[in-house]
């Protein structure tokens, strides 16, 4: 019976094409995701390390106040553009991202990382501080200082700018008296509302 | 010549007809219910990792932000997984000596990665950006679920293609103020449905024609 050996054979082909088919090629394109490993490269990852020395375009390092805090090599009680409002709620929600864990909110210095050992910062309120020039707290911001780690690559160089305008709009505020607050507010100062509380979290 | 086939066999071929078409059918469900199950999408399974990073305790317990290490969110498609260093900010002074930690420390030390595997993995004919759907108003938890709850983390939502129609066909349903995207414990109001129209229309969001055509998502 030839017809039926033939005939069997094509089936099996057709079923053999048909599981073929189910492959992932379309789920899994010969492209890398970002950060996938890479069989090519050493270290296996496929993303690559810079050049050294390597400027990306827009990144070029040639406005010394934007880029260093410094005019002349001296750090500059100045801000390389205008802030605006708009500016200072981008530095709270910065702030508050990347400064206060250990910062803490208020800039004393005893956010949770602190209170679970690491060492404590000077509160941002000292007079030291106060009168610290603008550009100081950008240098802090993009070398570190002491054991604070750079947030160099974290934060953009204009958003570390924006920063440092709310921790001025902090320091401000803790200068700040009875008189500076707007009588509409004045009710809600006598009587805050009650805050979360922070410490019951013993993780 | 006598009938080859008795009377019945009418009845028999009857019945196999009706139950040939019968069991194809029944194995179209069982097919399609199998490729939408959490067993075929992953949903809710935890996935192990190099290490047991928690996002319990350091979203929940500590409350860090989700962008002090996922600092691409806002600005690429990619929301970034944070390179050893990010862990070293603080892990240079708190717990150096832990053992669940001596990966972390090894990476730093020999210059090696850390290897994650990846929870959310999109098939790769499907274009999807953080950068976008964080700046419209759509939460981190609207599609992650309660991450600062999660000991480790696991794929909340399905990602099924259906999953992501339900959003596109009406976005008033999800969307909240952009102040409250990385709030984790925001809870949408009762007003929802009103709330979201209103922000639809001041964020720009676009058309149910436009979020629904293929294009917009297999580019
Ligand atoms: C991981 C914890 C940590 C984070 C996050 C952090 N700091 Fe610090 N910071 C410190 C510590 C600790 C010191 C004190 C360093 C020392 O004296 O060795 C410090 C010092 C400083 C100082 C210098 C004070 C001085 O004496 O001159 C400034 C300014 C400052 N931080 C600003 C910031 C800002 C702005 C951010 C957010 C971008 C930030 N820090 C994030 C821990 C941190």
């Amino acid at each position: 019976m030839r017809t039926r050996g033939l005939r069997r054979a094509a089936l099996v082909g057709v079923l053999v094409a048909g599981l073929a088919g189910c492959r992932q090629d379309m789920h899994d394109a010969p492209r890398y995701d970002p950060l996938e490993a890479s069989a090519i490269f050493p270290g296996g990852a496929s993303a690559r390390p810079l050049v050294e020395g390597t400027v990306a375009r827009g990144h070029e390092n040639d406005d010394e106040l934007l880029m260093t805090g410094k005019v002349d090599g001296v750090e500059a009680d100045l801000f390389p553009f205008a802030i605006t409002r708009a500016d200072l709620d981008v530095g709270e929600t910065r702030f508050n991202t990347y400064c206060a864990p250990c910062h803490a909110p208020s800039g004393e210095g005893d956010g949770m990382v602190v209170q679970r050992g690491y060492r404590q910062p000077p509160s941002l309120h000292i007079d030291r501080l106060q009168y610290a020039p603008a550009g100081q707290f950008y240098d802090r911001i993009t070398n570190g200082f002491g054991v604070m780690p750079s947030y160099r690559s974290q934060i953009a160089v204009e958003d570390r700018w924006r920063i440092v305008a709310y921790v001025r709009v902090l320091q401000a505020s803790h200068q700040g008296t009875r008189d500076d607050v707007p009588a509409a507010d004045l009710e809600r100062l006598d009587n805050p509302e009650p805050t979360p509380d922070a410490s019951e979290d013993a993780h | 010549m006598s009938q080859i086939f008795p009377k019945s066999a009418n009845a028999l071929a009857r019945m196999g007809l009706v139950g040939a078409v019968g069991f194809v059918l029944c194995l179209g469900l069982v097919v399609f219910t199998l490729f939408r199950s959490t067993w075929a999408t992953k949903q809710h399974e935890f996935v192990e990792q190099p290490i047991q990073f928690s996002h319990a305790h350091h979203v929940g317990g500590v409350g860090i932000d989700c962008r002090y290490c996922h600092t691409s969110v806002e600005k690429s498609a990619f929301a970034g997984i944070p390179p050893t260093q990010t862990c070293m900010n603080c892990h240079n002074q708190i717990w150096t000596n832990a053992p669940i930690l001596e990966p972390v420390r090894a990476s730093l030390r020999d210059d090696t990665n850390l290897h994650w595997t990846r929870v959310h993995d999109l098939p790769d004919f499907v274009y999807f950006s953080h950068q976008i759907h964080v700046k419209q108003g759509v939460g981190c938890a609207t599609c992650h679920g309660p991450v600062d709850k999660m000991p480790l983390v696991y794929q909340a939502q399905s990602l099924l293609m259906e999953w992501c129609l339900d959003c596109h066909r009406a976005p008033e349903k999800y969307l909240r103020p952009r102040e409250e995207v990385f709030n984790m414990a925001y809870e949408a109001p009762a007003n929802q449905l009103e709330l979201g129209r209103q922000l639809k229309a001041e964020y720009n969001v676009a058309s149910v024609e436009h979020l629904t055509s293929c294009s917009v998502c297999h580019r």
